[in-house]
């Protein structure tokens, strides 16, 4: 009964090079598993070579063009042939742009990259101090005002944030630049709009986990040792509340990267989210396949990191402890 | 649950916008009226009118059709199949469930907007393909802990002694595994709900969601991003519909699975017990 315990025991297990190995395929294999969904479901969805050729082309042009494209082949043998491409690094060529897939990526990933890397920062800043603020000031103003936040953050969608914003600060009062991107002031919009939905989730899982640690008996005993409440927060609290916190953050990634696509649209970013709204509706695959590969890659690994991270935060974790 | 009568009357009120819209809305929601175009909030059209002169307000509750249709057709498609499929994997196990099991991490590992765009660029925007493609995307989270639930209810005193009695698998499942399961089902339908309602909106949004003429919060959202600069009504009253509604379906989500979680039951009546004691603990 080993092999179908649920994950979440797995994530406890000792970091033993066995588990970590074991990990480590899970993840490869769940990213083969995307890759090959991936590549179907593009198949499916219709014929490239007709949005490729002129108007008014005839059906030899098409066949032509599906000829040079490879899209003749049996499907099996495409799969094959990328397959055995990916693994040594080649996603083929833009269909549309007639360039390697991995150099659009390249030339787009920077952009996203700062965008989701500052989102992250911000909505770790605001969650983590608005949760734990709320939680230590229970039943207090500070509670009162920012928990409305949390909740109004949280059913924001970033679409509908991001317009607001925009009406405020660039058509209202005129400060921001609204779209594209020029100078680092250009960020700011945006990657505020891209933290909210974020910055909302880590608030309420930090509070959460604060209140949960307050209530411990080690917590009366510093206290009643004289720790200030500062003390407690940098010495006892944080470490405790690091790995929920954490694993929030590297699940809101995910988020973030997927927020990504609808955040570069309104601001006209010039990322990897307006590329893949343009190659999917071109049906560029091999674009359009890289980005999914990319998007997951980033995520398993993240989420790969986190796990052998709670080791060195959480010593129970890593000695086999019964932890929760 | 007193704190609940909001959500639950904002729900209902959405509720009866969507089914009587056609009673209650002022205009036709397509009637095009270029003379119109354009008007800013008055009192023939309280919340303005579009570029092609139609009434916002009248296709906003059109449009509340749309987003609770939507999203709970996903979430009950999501979750008949998410559950259907975990109960299976948790209680064969085998070869089966490992598969499923893998599907379900496949599928949690990309991040599931990206996968949304894409499941609607194969199948073509329209209003039955974004439920399949928002359930398409969403049942791994049911699976998952109707999986678990059904992995620990196996273990359980009940369900071996159905089992040691011979009861057939199937009558087993049914009669004592999905009574646990569902409980922690609907939570996560009620969670998920809003989220998909947010999702429906967002493919409208770039014009992968319902098409048009039909009315869609997303598409007029659009809209409003297109006139941001000279229409700001377009921009901010349907974004406001779909705010009130995720938050009233939030909170009674976080209700929903306060009830049911043990472990989170047990800390509130914890907390509350050490509040009434000793005031002074939590603060400082």
């Amino acid at each position: 009964m080993t092999a179908v315990l649920p994950r979440r025991r797995l994530a406890a297990l000792p970091a033993t090079p066995r588990y970590l190995a074991g990990r480590i395929g899970q993840s490869l294999l769940a990213l083969f598993g995307v890759v090959t969904i991936v590549f179907f479901a593009l198949r499916l969805s219709g014929d490239p070579a007709r949005l490729l050729v002129p108007e008014g082309a005839t059906a030899a042009d098409i066949a032509r063009v599906r000829a040079r494209l490879g899209l003749d082949d049996s499907l099996w043998h495409q799969y094959t042939t990328f397959l055995g491409h990916a693994v040594r690094g080649d996603l083929g060529y833009s269909y549309v742009q007639n360039r390697p897939a991995t150099d659009l990526l390249a030339e787009r990933l920077p952009y996203t990259a700062n965008l989701a890397v500052a989102a992250l920062v911000l909505s770790l800043l605001f969650g983590v101090t608005a949760g734990a603020i709320t939680a230590l000031r229970r039943g207090r103003w500070q509670e009162r005002v920012l928990m409305p936040i949390v909740l109004a953050g949280q059913a924001m969608p970033a679409f509908w944030t991001g317009l607001l914003l925009v009406l405020l600060f660039s058509v209202g009062l005129r400060w921001l630049p609204s779209t594209g991107y020029d100078g680092p002031l250009s960020l700011l919009l945006p990657s505020v709009t891209l933290a909210s939905l974020s910055a909302a989730a880590i608030a309420r899982v930090t509070r959460g986990a604060m209140l949960e640690q307050l209530s411990q008996d080690y917590v009366r005993t510093a206290r009643a040792k004289g720790a200030g409440t500062w003390r407690l927060v940098t010495r006892h609290l944080a470490r405790n509340t690091a790995i929920p916190v954490l694993t929030v953050a590297a699940l809101e990634l995910a988020n973030l990267l997927g927020g990504a696509v609808v955040t570069e649209v309104i601001f006209a970013w010039p990322g990897l989210g307006q590329l893949t709204v343009q190659s999917v509706a071109a049906r560029d695959f091999p674009v359009v396949q890289a980005i999914v590969l990319l998007a997951s890659a980033v995520y398993v690994v993240v989420n790969l990191a986190t796990d052998l991270l709670y080791g060195v935060i959480d010593p129970r974790v890593s000695s086999g402890g019964d932890h929760p | 649950m007193k704190r609940l009568t909001v959500p639950v009357a904002v729900l209902g009120l959405y509720l009866a916008v969507a089914l009587l819209a056609p009673l209650l809305a002022p205009d036709d929601p397509n009637a095009v009226t270029l003379a119109q175009r354009l008007l800013p909030p008055q009192a023939h059209h309280l919340m303005g009118t579009d570029a092609l002169g139609r009434d916002v307000l009248s296709r906003t509750m059109y449009g509340t059709r749309v987003s609770l249709l939507v999203a709970a057709a996903a979430v009950i498609v999501a979750g008949v199949a998410g559950v259907a499929l975990g109960m299976v994997a948790g209680w064969r196990g085998g070869w089966l469930g490992a598969v499923i099991m893998r599907v379900v991490d496949s599928v949690l590992s990309v991040p599931f907007f990206l996968l949304a765009i894409l499941v609607v660029a194969v199948l073509g925007p329209s209003l039955v393909n974004v439920v399949v493609c928002l359930a398409m995307v969403r049942w791994p989270r049911y699976a998952r802990v109707a999986y678990s639930t059904t992995l620990q209810t196996r273990g359980r005193g009940f369900v071996r002694a159905a089992v040691a009695t011979g009861a057939p698998g199937r009558w087993i499942v049914v009669r004592h595994v999905l009574p646990e399961v569902l409980p922690v089902a609907i939570v996560v339908g009620t969670l998920e709900f809003g989220l998909m309602v947010v999702y429906e909106a967002s493919l409208s949004f770039l014009g992968l969601g319902v098409q048009p003429p039909t009315a869609s919060w997303g598409s007029i959202l659009s809209d409003g991003q297109q006139y941001i600069a000279t229409a700001w009504w377009l921009a901010t009253f349907p974004g406001l519909a779909l705010f009130v509604l995720v938050l009233a379906v939030n909170l009674l989500g976080d209700a929903a699975r306060d009830r049911l979680d043990p472990a989170r039951r047990a800390a509130v009546t914890r907390r509350r017990l050490l509040r009434r004691a000793e005031p002074a603990e939590v603060t400082a």
